[in-house]
């Protein structure tokens, strides 16, 4: 069945912000529709509030909405682009979830929009619990198959609730109806349990709906990927199995592909019942994913639950295999039958088979618990991880120690230096599934553990278990450099460190025997077909095997190092930058090669560059990569500038091994990194800085603190995403930070600015012309990481005078640093001082902001000026304006407001309040004529709708409450009724603000029942909280009553601004959406009047 | 210890003795599966093959006493990459190891599984030998040994693998046919699929004539699966030729489709490196519809594309096309009660997919009794229009064009 005809126009949903349980993933997906329907001539809308990724691009798609994904706003789009089709299987749960709303109000059928690749039966029948057990039962007895449900109750109200526990006995299995990400999901052991996380459960359902189910806690649990058309031909294109039983979210659990644990009759019911399932559901075309617990003493196959749309594992399956579900997915949306579609990567078979795998591949998730003091780090159904890694290897051990050391973090990979620990307490720690269980197995292996110990211990299948001591098996073999203990060590996946470690060598050392023994990996190729058939598409990983099948060739090779597992600071902004670049190498000619290890990106699809090698971004891995492909080819440049501090990390070891590292050198980046080197060059160039001192005691950071006066901003050396900072406004304080500092590096004190502008500018250098890319203006005030505050570009409060100072500041550190290409530079101005706090000379996360607020490609611009292009040709390419920059944008340019995206929610129990560590995990764009609209927007889509009417409770610091008084007058006459607590409420009525006192937490109830504001917040009487926070934090006292409301406030969703600069532009948000003029622009539309 | 794997083109790949150690030849073959490899080894179609395995890790779920699908292992040798170390599944009993050595087939766990597959992709398949133990010798002698080897062209197998004495597998519940089979090399599991739809079983040798098949009076005829070249089974064609004379609905499957083929007078002809998985697409030219099927030969049946042709039992058409390469995978006689498949809907291992052809069989067998029965009259083709069978030779043509 050919393409459809009866279609032009096809509106596609992103996902939004990068949140916990959904992230880039979606842009992955997205990005891949995009480029299909329009390749089949459709005229493509897209929507996503999300600016950071590659689908947003103005590129992919006909009209680009970057704005919120909420119903009305999505209808306006619709109002005005009228598209033919909704296509809403590829943006998650968000998207999903907005086709619902925009059926179930009738805005699809007023406008004629036909919802392709999903129906709503089929949502509603996947999604609804109950009626997909029914499935189940249904085809189990129809088809006499292996399959059934768990036992369930479904509830409405916490009565029901505690009468299902009842019935079904503790523990319970709590999911919530409709969410992503399992949020809100959970164990309940007794009744106090089921209280706290049915409550919060019942919360988060938007049909206030949760299920309670029979517990399968230990059982195997299993995923298939399933694709169908419309012909009903349907192929499971991979299966998954988790190597952390159930009770673990798969999201954060260790995968494995293909399943290894089952027989082929296990695998043929479980197969034969996600095929029936699917058809009883009716999802038409697309993919789809269903998940099943066996049961490993009897093999009862309980059906968990299905998604009827591509999914973070569709990601994943799609990069283990080989096979673009997404891509496909959008084929068979528009009418092609998987037998017409093509397979990419042998060209001559079709995409109607299932792909056989002749090599593991490993997922291990990525967690945060750092970043978030107080977080449960036991890992349960509601998934927690913030990003992944994947690894291939030609079998379990190599695929998994390739997997552990693409993490990047030191603790990650197996050891055998020191003593391993006590075997009691390691085999309790293995009973409770946390971050990094897999090398506390491996510990105990260590200390004596048996096998029947750590099964007992964790439940995992015996299998891997054996794979562990196999493992440990061979690091007791290593016993030298030469020879055979060397060649099985690298056969299973121990990287040349583990082996130095061993040995007690270094690893330069192990690495130059190894090469003297001629022990190099070999790159084999994901072919879908287990070399079956000849493969086309270049997409590599390195194995101890055989053959290489790296191909020769003679163009210019580029390698672009990759950014690695999402992370909190280091997430999908730097992919885009990598794939901008290289999509704009290879239209300029070169050869273009990705290294990279994260299954859930843009960059590791198989035809983003010429070449992707899915590898660890170790020094290992990458000098690996470099010698194959230049035995191959010329490699003029490795690119490492791109992928934020991990490439960057390994700049100046590169560039030692004779790598040619290409843009700002490595010296140069040192210079920038190192804080004395750093003071030099703005000494020299007689621009100031906060003052600043370093410290390795607590004695000398007190002599610091004194000599440059409190406020200090602390911080350890050498980091990204601010880890580890702290302000800090007294001794004890400061103190107490020392204590607990590491004293590998020393710590960096600077004065910390009170009340000045943060100020971030993206720049690009050549060495002689500076083009200032965009000047962004913090909302929040200095204090805040640059990376969790809200920003406005062109900035909104400065003039033309400053953006000069601005620009020559900025060329003056590009010049004195030596940049090629990018350079971020962050400053505070106070009291007409212009300070520099640091630069970074790379991509950093604003780049794609910049670039789709300007209209200007700014990663593929520093691309090219790397490999040495001037500024001045790229005007006069036209890559950038003939003239003017970021720094001259007209008066009456757009304004984009940036807005960060927090997990806190998925954290209870952590403070709200922003500081100078970064924690947001995503952003949103708000695009508009004027600020209160376009903050307005990025608040709608970072947090919901600003309220436009209720209740308001302030309840600010005394330093704050002069600066609120004006904007909660503001609210009082757009209609709110104001709450405030005692001393706010004084300082409000004493200026006219008629506000209600309520009682603060620390209070408690009054005589009269009168409840806290945390009870009333509870009750959803709050419809927007305006709380800025004082005092310590960990104290009683206002501190504590500030943490309580902000926790209330994300567990029940409701606005909360905790800045007086939030509050300033929330109110004027709020008074741009109640005069009703919130229009909606493509980027292409801005774009055009831009140039105009 | 050593293992060595000598192709006859002098290629050798170097392992360690996995089940029996001692030397085996046989025709060099891989298996894309990445389950079931109990069912593969026990499948006598891969009898005189060497199997390699793509899927690295083999023997993760031990063997237990449900899956084989003959009495014995039939592979001549097997090659992998990681043998498993322990077996973990609630219903393994022993060990893949264990149960190779003592089945005294001998193998080789090696690193170069993939370099194996791309060697025989493009270069065909080919006679092999593994060596361990007392076996091995310089390689040049050994080399040479492989070639002195027999190949698969010419090779008429099907006898030594067949039953010696005919038995019946009862149906499951009421009974509903007869069914002759004639075990070319037949797995367990196609007289159970057939059984679970009501039919008796009647498994006969290879060298059942028509009179032998014909005696039983059976409602069908199915002729199995087997290892060898199809070229070599005149007994079998001409057993098929007295069968098809009469009438009987008939199926077979892989080898029995290759007999078909040439009781049709069509040629079979060796594929460069054959089919082995459980992955392949095949469309079922009828509805359009793609079947991922389990596949096992390295022999297929040559016949027009383009619609029916003439055969001495009427028109025939192929049924069946592999979409990755064209390659016949059904025939179906358009006027008389026949079809066939090159794959195996009995899956085991692999998918369900073509399962129906099962039921398309029994419908064929209960049309046969009808029209035997005179209830129904003459056979109306309009009035069998549902399901997937009841095709009219009209319609076939329509369709085929």
């Amino acid at each position: 069945m050919p393409k459809r005809t009866d279609i032009r126009s096809i509106m596609v949903i992103g996902s939004g912000p990068i949140v916990i349980g959904q992230a880039c993933e979606f842009d992955y997906s997205g990005t891949q529709a995009c480029r299909v329907l329009r390749a089949e001539g459709f005229r493509v809308i897209l929507v996503n509030s999300n600016p950071a990724t590659i689908m947003t691009d103005p590129e992919f798609a006909d009209a680009t909405y970057v704005e919120p994904i909420t119903p009305d706003i999505v209808e306006k789009i619709i109002a005005k682009e009228r598209p033919d089709a909704l296509l809403p299987t590829l943006g998650g749960q968000t998207a999903l979830n907005t086709a619902v709303a925009l059926h179930e109000a009738g805005v699809l059928e007023k406008y004629g929009v036909e919802l392709i690749g999903a129906n709503f039966d089929a949502i509603q029948a996947g999604e609804n619990r109950e009626r997909f057990k029914e499935i189940v039962a249904k085809v189990a007895a129809e088809q006499r198959l292996n399959a059934e449900s768990a036992r369930s109750v479904v509830c409405h109200t916490m009565d029901e609730c505690l009468r299902g526990a009842e019935e079904l006995g503790y523990p319970v299995v709590v999911r919530p109806s409709f969410t992503m990400g399992g949020v809100g999901s959970g164990f309940a052991h007794d009744e106090s349990d089921l209280r706290r996380i049915a409550g919060a459960g019942l919360d988060a359902s938007p049909t206030t709906e949760v299920l309670l189910e029979e517990s399968i806690l230990g059982w195997k649990e299993y995923e298939l990927e399933v694709m169908r058309d419309r012909n009903d031909n349907v192929v499971i294109v991979c299966s998954i199995e988790n190597i952390d039983p159930m009770g673990v979210h798969t999201g954060d659990s260790v995968t494995v592909a293909p399943a290894l644990t089952l027989t082929d009759r296990e695998y043929q019911n479980m197969r034969d019942v996600a095929i029936a399932v699917i058809r009883e559901v009716g999802v038409d075309t697309g993919g789809c994913n269903i998940q099943f617990a066996v049961d490993p003493d009897t093999g009862r196959m309980i059906v968990i639950e299905m998604n009827p749309r591509v999914s973070r594992s569709s990601a994943l399956a799609s990069k283990a295999t080989g096979f673009p579900i997404a891509k496909i997915a959008a084929k068979l949306a528009i009418g092609y039958t998987l037998d017409e579609v093509p397979n990419d990567i042998t060209k001559e078979t079709p995409a109607s088979f299932e792909p056989s795998l002749d090599y593991i591949v490993v997922k291990v998730p990525r967690f945060a618990f750092e970043k978030f003091a107080g977080a449960d780090q036991t890992l349960t159904t509601h998934m927690k991880s913030v990003g992944e890694v994947m690894a291939i290897g030609r079998s379990f051990p190599e695929a998994l120690q390739k997997a552990l050391r693409s993490m990047e973090k030191k603790e990650s990979s197996f050891t055998w230096a020191g003593e391993p620990g006590d075997l009691s307490e390691l085999l309790s720690a293995c009973r409770t599934p946390h971050d990094g269980r897999l090398r506390t197995m491996q510990q105990a292996i260590r200390a004596g553990a048996s096998p029947e110990q750590l099964f007992e211990a964790t439940r995992i299948d015996p299998w891997f278990v054996d794979q562990l001591y196999a493992i440990d098996e061979v690091a007791r073999s290593i016993d030298g450099l030469d020879g055979e203990s060397l060649a099985t060590a690298k056969r299973h996946g121990f990287s040349d460190a583990q082996i130095a470690e061993i040995l007690g060598a270094e690893e330069g050392a192990v690495r130059a025997s190894r090469h003297a023994l001629g022990l190099r990996p070999v790159y084999n190729t994901v072919d879908t077909c287990a070399a079956e058939f000849a493969a086309r598409t270049p997409y590599l990983y390195s194995t101890y095997d055989e053959e290489t099948e790296v191909p020769y060739g003679d163009r210019p090779k580029v390698i672009i190092l990759g950014s690695g597992p999402n992370r909190i600071g280091q997430g999908i902004e730097f992919d885009y930058a990598c794939v901008h670049a290289s999509f704009e190498l290879a239209r300029a000619g070169y050869e273009t090669v990705m290294v990279n290890c994260n299954p859930e990106t843009v960059s590791t699809d198989y035809d983003t560059s010429d070449r992707l090698y899915f590898e660890p971004l170790t020094l290992e891995d990458v000098l690996e990569v470099v010698h194959a492909e230049q035995e191959t080819g010329p490699v003029v440049g490795v690119i490492v500038q791109l992928g934020g501090q991990t490439p960057l990390g390994l700049a100046q070891a590169l560039k030692d091994a004779g790598v040619p590292v290409v843009g700002t050198s490595p010296e140069s980046i040192h210079l920038a990194e190192e804080r004395g080197a750093f003071g030099q060059v703005l000494a020299e160039a007689g621009l100031p800085a906060p003052k600043f001192g370093t410290a390795r005691t607590v004695a000398e950071a007190q002599a610091v603190a004194a000599e440059i006066g409190y406020p200090v901003l602390v911080r350890p050396s050498y980091v990204l995403g601010g880890a580890g900072m702290a302000i800090v406004y007294d001794d004890d304080t400061l103190r107490t930070y020392m204590s607990k500092a590491s004293t590998d590096h020393p710590v960096l004190i600077d004065r910390f600015l009170d009340d000045a502008i943060e100020i971030d500018v993206d720049a690009l250098f050549d060495g002689e012309e500076l083009y200032l890319g965009g000047v962004m203006e913090h909302i929040e005030e200095a204090g805040i990481h640059s990376g969790d505050s809200a920003c406005a570009l062109p900035p909104i409060t400065l003039g033309g005078f400053d953006i000069k100072r601005i620009r020559a500041a900025t060329e003056a550190i590009a010049r004195g640093v030596g940049v090629r290409g990018l350079l971020n530079v962050q400053y505070a101005m106070a009291a007409g001082v212009l300070y520099v706090l640091e630069a970074n000379p790379r991509a950093s996360r604003t780049v794609p902001f910049v670039s789709k607020a300007t209209a200007v490609p700014l990663a593929k611009a520093a691309a090219r000026v790397m490999l040495g292009a001037t500024i001045a040709e790229l005007r006069a390419e036209g890559m950038l304006p003939a003239t003017g920059d970021g720094g001259t944008l007209p008066l009456d340019a757009p304004i984009a407001v940036k807005e960060a995206v927090l997990p806190f929610n998925r954290f209870r129990g952590v403070d709200t309040v922003l500081g100078p560590e970064m924690r947001s995990t995503g952003e949103v764009m708000g695009i508009d004529e004027f600020f209160g609209t376009a903050f307005a927007k990025s608040q709608a889509a970072a947090y919901g709708p600003l309220p436009t009417k209720g209740r308001a409770f302030v309840s600010v610091a005394n330093k704050d409450k002069r600066a609120v008084i004006f904007p909660v007058k503001a609210l009082a006459d757009l209609g709110f009724e104001i709450l405030a607590t005692e001393g706010t409420a004084e300082v409000l009525r004493r200026n006219g603000v008629r506000a209600k006192i309520v009682r603060k937490q620390s209070d408690g109830t009054g005589p009269d029942g009168e409840p806290t504001i945390v009870r009333r917040i509870h009750d959803g009487e709050v419809d927007l909280i305006v709380n800025t926070p004082f005092g310590s934090p960990g104290q009683s006292g206002p501190r504590l009553d500030g943490y309580e409301i902000r926790t209330a406030a994300v567990l029940r969703g409701i606005a909360c601004v905790t800045t007086v600069q939030g509050l300033a532009a929330a109110v004027q948000g709020i008074q741009h959406i109640v005069r009703g003029d919130v229009g909606v622009r493509s980027l292409q539309e801005h774009a055009r009047r831009l140039k105009e | 210890m050593t293992a060595l794997l000598v192709l006859e083109d002098g290629r050798v790949f170097a392992g360690t003795p996995y089940g029996a150690v001692g030397e085996t030849f046989g025709e060099m073959v891989f298996n894309t599966g990445m389950t079931g490899y109990q069912e593969t080894l026990t499948d006598p179609s891969y009898h005189r093959q060497i199997v390699a395995m793509t899927a690295p890790h083999i023997g993760n779920t031990g063997v237990n006493e449900d899956d084989p699908e003959s009495g014995k292992v039939w592979v001549a040798g097997y090659v992998v990459r990681e043998p498993s170390r322990i077996p973990s599944n609630w219903r393994s009993t022993r060990t893949l190891d264990d149960y190779l050595r003592d089945q005294g087939v001998v193998g080789i766990a090696m690193r170069g599984t993939r370099a194996l597959t791309r060697h025989l992709r493009e270069r065909g398949a080919m006679r092999a030998g593994v060596f361990s133990g007392p076996s091995l010798a310089p390689v040049a002698e050994l080399v040479e040994r492989v070639r002195l080897s027999p190949g698969m062209e010419g090779a008429d197998l099907a006898k030594e693998v067949s039953t010696a004495e005919p038995y019946v597998v009862e149906a499951r519940g009421t009974r509903r046919f007869k069914v002759a089979a004639v075990d070319l090399g037949i797995k367990a599991m196609t007289p159970q699929r057939m059984a679970e739809r009501g039919c008796e079983v009647h498994v006969l040798p290879a060298s059942a004539t028509a009179a032998d098949i014909l005696a039983l009076e059976p409602d069908g005829v199915f002729f199995s699966n087997g290892p060898g070249d199809p070229a070599t089974a005149d007994y079998a064609v001409e057993a098929l030729r007295g069968v098809l004379g009469e009438g009987v609905p008939f199926f077979g499957i892989c080898f029995g489709n290759q007999i078909l083929g040439r009781a049709l007078d069509l040629g079979t002809y060796k594929l460069r490196y054959g089919h082995r998985g459980v992955n392949q697409p095949v469309q079922d030219r009828r509805t359009g519809k793609v079947e991922i099927s389990a596949h096992n030969h390295g022999f297929a049946v040559r016949a027009p594309l383009d619609g029916p042709f003439a055969t001495p039992y009427g028109r025939a058409e192929v049924s069946h096309v592999n979409l990755n390469d064209e390659c016949v995978e059904g025939l179906r006689l358009l006027d008389r009660p026949a079809f066939s498949v090159q794959y195996h809907p009995e899956a085991a291992a692999g998918p369900h997919d073509a399962a129906y052809l099962f039921d398309e069989f029994c419908e064929l067998m209960e049309r046969r009794r009808e029209r035997a029965s005179g209830a129904q009259g003459v056979l109306d083709p309009a009035s069998e229009r549902s399901g997937a069978t009841g095709n009219t030779a009209d319609e076939m043509g329509a369709q085929g064009a």
